[in-house]
């Protein structure tokens, strides 16, 4: 048998073959499907219009309606409706709202939904976050998510694989985040489109599963299909006490195939923010000197974990956010927002002058709680940073990893965490 | 299938916050929608791309996040079809699945000029500049995803194969 990755692995086993090979088109069973409240109404009119009746399994078809919630507006009420009355006419397991809903790709890893060895497909870029658990994932359309509902499996073509191998040790204020960005910064927004991105080496083996799944999260952002690190003890550790399913361990064959090997060097990588108006328009935080800011976010599907707000919470810890700052933080899903309730981070932040959103997407996409005024400028541990996405279309936005947007709040202006955390 | 029509033409990596601002996702009715496409980049073009005009546009068009309602944005505002040196991933899917035509040339997306009139013979993939008297050859669509626009779409080949 010829060798494999992670990638084919998971994709032969879906497709019951035996083995698979870059630019085959496959059928494959899906064992998640996901759709928020932008998506999946498209979906369930589809699913409608075709005629079906029944979900292919409701265990596996999962609706969030996290973007515009809680319900902005009435065309946004009118969205939400329609997942939630398909949610109760199909009789869906995993279907969230009010005080249960999270942003997805926090909330579907969390309570077990995704395990590694899956497929899973969402109607979301960013499902490709799932990739940090060992599973394939990977974002597709409201089309797509209406033949699942109804089929169970799907089209895919097996994307060649990109290894960026990580030597050297993480500095301190570094995280997953920047790893990504530095990558980005590298390749280009579409320097790996089509492919999968594997994650591999020392560093990554040591990484959080949080950090891990930031590093996952924004592998669209270079243009790929999906990310993916090869599960080990601390992914076993994270999933044993959540699956709500068997899962299944797969890595790559020590001689498979990749169209392209990177290295990088950890010692030489510090904390990076992406510039407007593209993730790849990368730099030191250093490099930039006095970008002063109206508005902080830390939250969304990137840096929206428990271990983003500690960070957080660190370096504001009996500090307060600049005047004429809105620092606003947005825990990701409801668990994570009672666990930093339980540490005492709502102190540390309410002390600091922030605002704190129950979780949502909002202004991560310029939906709401949130939204930039024409001139302003924002730095935030989100993933886009496109013309208009947190709001007037000459407004900005500066990506980067929870401890530089923190000492950003602080400072009024881009800062590194060493500027306001003595050494 | 053949069209015929004025290109628009925009530049690289044109994401899809700029196809349709999602600040306008809380709607998915094509009407709507294609009164705000591409708003961000060119805010007159909605109120006067015509129905057949063909959308040129450099490197990794529909880059950003998985709405189907960018396709749509551009299907419904009458776009006859979007000619890229290449598209991101899930734009591409989208559109073969929803039937919006796209097609990857390298040459047509440099030498096309606003306003210029274009031909396309979507099963040729053939490109004519008529203004300028140009000819192109777009990259051949894989069998498979020819079959789907054949088929009409995603769910009209599902229900083909009997699957609902
Ligand atoms: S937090 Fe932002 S990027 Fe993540 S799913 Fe929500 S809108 Fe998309």
């Amino acid at each position: 048998m010829r060798p494999m990755t992670i990638t084919e692995k998971i994709l032969a086993r879906h497709a019951g073959v035996k083995e698979v090979a870059p630019g085959e088109l496959i059928n494959a069973k899906v064992d998640i499907a996901l759709g928020n409240d932008i998506t999946a109404p498209i979906a369930i009119f589809e699913f409608k219009k075709s005629g079906a009746k029944k979900v292919f399994n409701r265990n596996k078809v999962v609706l969030v309606p996290d973007h515009f919630t809680p319900n902005k507006d009435i065309k946004s009420a009118n969205q939400c409706r329609i997942l939630h009355d398909f949610a109760i006419e199909q009789k869906l397991t995993h279907y969230y709202e009010g005080g249960e809903v999270g942003v997805e790709h926090a909330l579907l890893p969390e309570k077990g939904i995704v395990v590694p060895g899956d497929l899973v497909i969402g109607a979301d870029s960013h499902t490709c976050t799932y990739g940090a658990l060992g599973a394939f994932s990977t974002g597709v359309g409201s089309t797509d998510l209406a033949a699942v509902m109804i089929t169970g499996e799907l089209w895919f073509k097996v994307p060649e694989s990109i290894k960026f191998a990580f030597t050297g040790k993480l500095g301190k204020w570094v995280s997953g985040k920047d790893l990504i960005l530095q990558i980005i910064g590298d390749i280009g927004v579409d320097g790996a489109l089509y492919k999968a991105m594997e994650f591999t080496g020392r560093p990554i083996e040591s990484l959080s599963m949080d950090s891990r799944m930031s590093m996952c999260n924004m592998a669209i952002e270079a243009g790929a299909k999906s990310g993916i690190i090869a599960p080990d003890k601390i992914t076993k550790a994270y999933v044993e006490k959540r699956a709500e399913r068997p899962y299944k361990f797969y890595s790559s064959d020590e001689d498979a195939a990749y169209s392209e090997v990177k290295e990088y060097d950890c010692d030489r990588i510090e904390p990076k923010v992406a510039c407007p108006h593209l993730p790849e328009n990368t730099k030191n935080v250093g490099e930039l000197k006095n970008i002063t800011i109206d508005q902080v976010v830390i939250g969304s599907c990137t840096n929206g974990r428990i271990e983003d707000l500690a960070v957080a919470a660190k370096i504001l810890r009996g500090k307060k956010a600049a005047k004429y700052v809105r620092l606003i933080i947005i825990p990701a899903t409801p668990y994570i927002y009672n666990e930093a309730m339980k540490k005492g981070y709502f102190d540390i932040f309410l002390k600091a002058g922030a605002v704190i959103s129950p979780p949502t997407c909002g202004p991560c996409l310029g939906g709401h709680m949130g939204v930039l005024a024409a001139g302003e400028r924002a730095v935030s541990t989100t993933n886009r940073n496109f013309v208009g996405r947190m709001g007037d279309v000459k407004s900005e936005v500066y990506l980067a990893n929870p401890a530089v947007a923190a000492a950003s709040a602080i400072k009024g202006r881009i800062a590194h965490p060493d500027e306001v955390m003595k050494r | 299938m053949r069209f015929k029509g004025k290109a628009w033409k925009f530049g690289s990596d044109i994401d899809t916050d700029r196809i349709i601002p999602a600040r306008y996702l809380n709607t998915s009715d094509p009407k709507e929608l294609a009164k705000h496409c591409m708003e961000d980049e060119d805010a007159s073009f909605a109120s006067k791309v015509e129905a057949g005009d063909i959308i040129v546009a450099q490197k990794n068009f529909g880059c950003g996040s998985s709405r189907e309602h960018a396709p749509i944005a551009i299907k419904a505002c009458g776009v006859a079809c979007v000619i890229a040196k290449s598209f991101a991933r899930i734009f591409y899917r989208n559109s073969f699945n929803m039937g919006l035509p796209i097609l990857e040339s390298d040459e047509a997306a440099d030498s096309t000029d606003p306003g210029d009139v274009l031909e396309v013979d979507m099963d040729t993939g053939e490109i004519v500049n008529a203004t300028k008297n140009l000819h192109f050859k777009a990259r051949p669509v894989p069998p498979f995803m020819q079959e789907l626009i054949n088929a009409g779409g995603l769910m009209e080949s599902i229900k083909k194969r009997g699957m609902v």
